[in-house]
This record gives C-alpha cells, sequence and structure tokens, in this order.
C-alpha cells in the first residue's frame, strides 16, 4: 500500500498546479456551508447568550431590535432617548433593578457606554488591574480596548466627536482611565465605560470652566452684577476633569429629563417580570419595555429563514463544481490511458489501477479537508469579530 | 524454450487474423521479427506476454502453458518472467529515472521491492551508461536514453524473456546501434530469450534467427 501511495503522490506532486485546483475547489466547497453553519451557530450562541441574560429592556418606543442591538451590543443603531426618571420610577415600583444605559458615544471605534456600578456586577465583568471608575471623568476600559490601543490604567482616552463638520459641539473630552476589565469575551471588551454624569458632560449637559468670579480680563467678561456674571465665548473650557477643575463641573437644567438610549430591568422575581410588563402595554405609552430574548428570536428566525435559502444556494454550487471536478478526474484519466494501458501490460492488475486513482483522490480529498479544516479554524479565530460586525455594527 | 503450436488468434472487431502452426524458440536465442504492418507481429509479443489470449492453440514458455493461466496468473508470470519494452519507451513522466526502473516492483504483488532489488537498480543504471540520470525525470532525458531507462526497467526482475516491439524505432542510427548493444549485451549477460520485432534491416544481421511474419497473416476473409 505504502508503494501505491508514494506512486500517487509523485503523480499528485508532478501536476502541483492541476492538484492545487483541485484541492482548493474541493476547499471550498467544504468550506463554504461549514463555514456558513459555524457562522451561524456562533451568532445564535453570541446573540442569544446575552440577550437570555438580560431579562428585561426599557427604551423609547419604536424599533425593539435597534434598542436591543443598541443596548446589548452597543451597536451604532440609535434609538430615541427615554428619560432619567424613568429610572427613579423603576426603582420606586419596587419589581426591579433599574440599570441605566446612554451608549452614544464613541472614543474611536469603541463605544462609550455610560453606566451605574451595578452594570459591572450584573454582567459579572471583572477587573484585571486598577479600580471601577468613582469620580467624574473616569473610565474603565475593556480588555480589547486595552490591548488593542496599548492603553493601561492611568492612560487617557479621548471621546470622539460626534460631527467633524459642527463647530458649535462639544468638545472631545480627555477620561482617565481607572481599570482594564477582564477578557469576558463579548462586546464589553471592545467597550469604554464611564458613569452617566461623565456621558453626559462628554454630551455638553454638564461642564467645567475657569471660575467667572475671578475673571478680570474684559474681552471674557461682558457683564457682571449684583445677580449674575455674562462671559464671552472665550471663557476657558475644561476638556479634562482632574483634582483641581472637578468642582467647577456643574449641570444645568432637571436632572430626572436627563437622557438615556435604556435601561436594563432586572426583575426581583417572574411576578414583577409580568406585572412591569403590563405596565408599559398601553399603546400610550411613550417607552416600551421588551424581553431581548424575544427580539433576537425573532432575528434569528429571519436569518434561519435565509440560511435554508442560502444553503439550497450553496448546494446547487457545490453541486455544479463537484459536477466540474468529476469531469476534470475523467478527463484526465482518459489523457492518462495510455499510461493506465502501460502499467497493465507490464503486468499490474486493474484492482491496483483502481488502488491508484484511489490513492490520488484519498490524497487530494486529505489536503482539501486540511486546508478546509485550516480555514475553520482561522474562522474560529475572527468569529466573533464577523458575528459583531455582521449583527452589530 | 517458448513453443506455439496450432496457434489462432483475430480481433473480433477487425479483419485481421493471425495463424501460426508451429514456432519454436530456443533459450537464449535471439530472434528478429520482421514483416509488412498489420501483420500480427505485436499481437504474437501480446500473446506470448499473455496480454491477449489465442482463440486455439497453444503457447508454453518453460512448460508453463501461458494459455491456460488464469487472469491473475498471467500477469504475475509476465511481470516476473517476461520484460517488455515499447516502442515509445512508455516511461511515466512524473516518475525519476530510480522509480520509473523500479516502478514493476511498485505495481505488483509478484516483486518484492528490498535493498537487493535498489542495488541491482543501481548497477543495471550504471551498466547502461544512465547512473548520472537516476534522479531525472524521465522528462528531462534524451530519447536514447529513455530507451536505456526502459530496458533497465524490462531487465531489473531478471526475466527469461524480453518482448521488444521496436525497440529502436524512434531512435537516430547513431543511437540505434548502441541501443541495440546495450540490449544485447543485457541479454547475454543473463542469458535471457530475445525476441524483437524491428523493421530495421540494417540491424537483422546481428540477430540468431529473422522470422517473415507473412507466412502467418492473413485477411480475415481468406482464413
Amino acid at each position: 500500500m505504502n508503494d501505491i501511495f508514494y506512486l500517487a503522490w509523485r503523480y499528485i506532486s508532478f501536476n502541483r498546479f492541476k492538484t492545487l485546483t483541485l484541492v482548493t475547489c474541493i476547499a471550498l466547497i467544504l468550506f463554504l456551508p461549514l463555514a456558513l453553519k459555524m457562522l451561524l451557530m456562533k451568532s445564535e450562541q453570541q446573540l442569544m447568550s446575552r440577550a437570555v441574560s438580560t431579562p428585561l429592556l426599557l427604551g423609547a418606543r419604536g424599533n425593539s431590535l435597534d434598542l436591543v442591538m443598541n443596548s446589548l451590543y452597543f451597536a451604532d443603531e440609535r434609538p430615541d432617548s427615554i428619560k432619567m426618571q424613568s429610572v427613579e420610577d423603576i426603582y420606586h415600583s419596587g419589581m426591579a433593578l433599574p440599570i441605566p444605559l446612554y451608549a452614544r458615544f464613541k472614543s474611536g471605534d469603541h463605544p462609550i457606554v455610560g453606566t451605574s456600578l451595578d452594570y459591572f456586577d450584573f454582567r459579572q465583568l471583572e477587573l484585571s488591574s486598577g479600580r471601577l471608575f468613582a469620580m467624574l471623568g473616569e473610565c474603565v476600559i475593556g480588555a480589547e480596548v486595552a490591548e488593542r490601543l496599548g492603553l493601561s490604567t492611568g492612560d487617557k482616552i479621548l471621546s470622539s466627536p460626534e460631527n467633524l463638520f459642527d463647530l458649535a459641539g462639544v468638545y472631545p473630552l480627555k477620561m482617565t482611565i481607572t481599570g482594564i476589565l477582564k477578557k469576558s469575551y463579548s462586546v464589553d471588551d471592545k467597550s469604554v465605560f464611564v458613569d452617566l454624569k461623565t456621558a453626559w458632560v462628554i454630551q455638553g449637559l454638564g461642564h467645567g470652566h475657569q471660575d467667572v468670579n475671578t475673571i478680570t480680563d474684559n474681552e471674557t467678561l461682558l457683564n457682571r452684577n449684583k445677580n449674575s456674571v455674562t462671559t464671552s465665548a472665550k471663557i476657558k473650557q475644561y476638556t479634562e476633569i482632574d483634582g483641581n477643575n472637578l468642582d467647577s463641573f456643574h449641570f444645568h437644567g432637571n436632572p430626572s429629563i436627563y437622557p438615556l438610549t435604556a435601561i436594563i430591568a432586572v426583575p426581583t422575581e417572574n411576578k414583577s417580570a409580568t406585572i412591569l410588563r403590563g405596565r408599559y402595554l398601553s399603546s400610550e405609552q411613550t417607552e416600551q419595555l421588551v424581553r431581548p430574548q424575544d427580539v433576537i428570536s425573532d432575528l434569528l428566525n429571519t436569518i434561519f429563514k435565509m440560511k435554508s435559502f442560502i444553503d439550497a444556494v450553496v448546494f446547487i454550487v457545490a453541486l455544479a463544481m463537484l459536477l466540474a471536478i468529476c469531469l476534470v478526474f475523467s478527463l484526465s484519466y482518459r489523457l492518462r490511458k495510455n499510461e493506465i494501458n502501460t502499467i497493465f501490460h507490464l503486468g499490474c492488475s486493474q484492482g491496483t489501477v483502481i488502488q491508484l486513482i484511489a490513492a490520488e483522490i484519498s490524497i487530494i480529498l486529505l489536503f482539501s479537508a486540511g486546508l478546509c479544516a485550516l480555514g475553520l479554524l482561522a474562522l474560529q479565530h475572527v468569529q466573533s469579530g464577523i458575528v459583531l460586525r455582521l449583527f452589530v455594527s | 524454450m517458448i513453443s506455439v503450436n496450432n496457434l489462432s488468434f483475430s480481433y473480433p472487431t477487425q479483419g485481421f487474423s493471425l495463424r501460426i502452426p508451429e514456432l519454436s524458440i530456443q533459450q537464449s536465442e535471439k530472434v528478429a521479427i520482421i514483416g509488412p504492418s498489420g501483420a500480427g507481429k505485436t499481437s504474437l509479443l501480446k500473446l506470448l506476454a499473455g496480454i491477449l489470449v489465442p482463440q486455439q492453440g497453444k503457447i508454453s514458455i518453460d512448460d508453463v502453458g501461458i494459455h491456460q493461466l488464469s487472469d491473475a496468473q498471467r500477469r504475475d508470470f509476465r511481470i516476473s518472467r517476461i520484460g517488455i519494452i515499447f516502442q515509445d519507451f512508455e516511461l511515466m513522466e512524473y516518475l525519476n529515472t530510480r522509480d520509473n526502473i523500479l516502478h514493476p516492483f511498485r505495481i505488483s504483488r509478484a516483486l518484492k521491492l528490498n535493498a537487493s532489488v535498489r542495488n541491482r537498480c543501481d548497477e543495471l543504471a550504471d551498466e547502461l551508461g544512465i547512473a548520472d540520470k537516476l534522479k531525472q525525470l524521465s522528462q528531462s532525458l534524451s530519447q536514447g536514453e529513455k530507451q536505456r531507462v526502459a530496458i533497465c526497467r524490462a531487465m531489473l526482475p531478471e526475466p527469461d524473456v524480453i518482448l521488444a516491439d521496436e525497440a529502436t524505432g524512434n531512435l537516430d542510427p547513431a543511437n540505434k546501434s548502441k541501443i541495440l548493444d546495450a540490449l544485447f549485451r543485457s541479454v547475454e549477460k543473463r542469458d535471457a530469450t530475445l525476441i524483437a520485432v524491428t523493421h530495421d534491416h540494417e540491424l537483422l544481421d546481428r540477430f540468431d534467427r529473422v522470422i517473415d511474419f507473412k507466412q502467418f497473416y492473413q485477411q480475415a476473409a481468406s482464413a
């Protein structure tokens, strides 16, 4: 048998280009449906696990998928905002623990998520170094952010302006990294977490500037009387919060109407969840309370319906490719008719010729399977990223 | 000794019939077979090799009745007792010279590939002047070198009979003589019988006997 495989190997290695083409084609036929299945399984697992672990989600009435994708995966789709008052309402109902989320801003490619410290317990996120944020202007970053940007605790990270062409927009905020999270293999790894108030500072709802009582410069100080001080835009706005200017930061307006993108509601018991859901069923409500699991299930159902269609397409393409490969093999053996006749004449049996051909096909299939396995291994390494990119960004 | 008695063979779809009442070739004899194209010279070689089976008659090589053997027995007999040299060399282009010479040992269980066979392969290659070509692919060899490789392949199993079908047909005159010298030397050294089909009348003097096939050839209609 060794001799048969040796001869088959010599033939295959002599016809490198033909072999490589065949191996690539067969590997692709094997790879495509398997990769698709793998990606869909990963999508289901990744999307569902986070959805299942998030019992209820309160957000503005509208597209529930946008709400879930933004709140669970910090996707770019931004649902309408709800008011901070809703957190108080849920809290005072005693039926659930509210965890506010404000996922609107970014630092480069990474979402900045304004939330409370409860979020870290809820998602069971642990620190690999440093501590959680405690002060305005502090942040905690995911493991992948730290790795990608080469950041460690004590370093600074800037928020990105929402619109480059908005000249009247707020300045980017330079935040201090107080902690780095352990890898959780979720979107949290790619995120920057701040206190809600810091998120509102990024938005411009809160700000800090030089003390107006100490300004003497006439170009900056426009008017001062007993009740008020008026300054020009020349007044120095702080773009970084530290111990020296922390006290100068303040918020204008009523905090109960400050915006949030969603609230994760963790019910105290099943009954509370049902009652709470009932409260948001009225069509007059401007908010909706959804079960992320239901929303993601609907999304996955649609994806799986599409998968059946894609499977059919892949099957037809694979069948056509297989027929082409069979044709290549049969033409190849027709071209090798003289060679096969010669070895028959030398004294080789038909069985041995079949073994030779089978050995050649086996080696090609083995290489194809190997190439396919390599592709799947590579895909396994990047599949989380692909899934997030496919469904989240 | 090879003996053929009352042999009759015809292809089912061709108007051709070969009849040989009696033919015997002695051990170590070097016989040339001549005759017009289509006279059945190559068919006789195939019948002697057991590739074709006669409709009637007997073919014996050293008292073994080839016509009585089963397919598998004929194959084993052929690969171990008969060496075949083709006009077009019929080397495997994907194998190097050494692997081409060793090829029969890799495709049949009747032959065992071991260290002594490998040594004999090197000696034979040296004897035929292709020792330095053993690692080269057959496609990079000259016509003369290819035929030397084919001779080595035929001689390596140490057969009793060598069947050469137009072995010098594709070679230039200078190479023809050299190849025939090499073939004769190799055959004589091993005391083998050589039966060579040839159209080259200049070479006939070098054979012990010449058989003209005109006498055996008949059109089907007249057969």
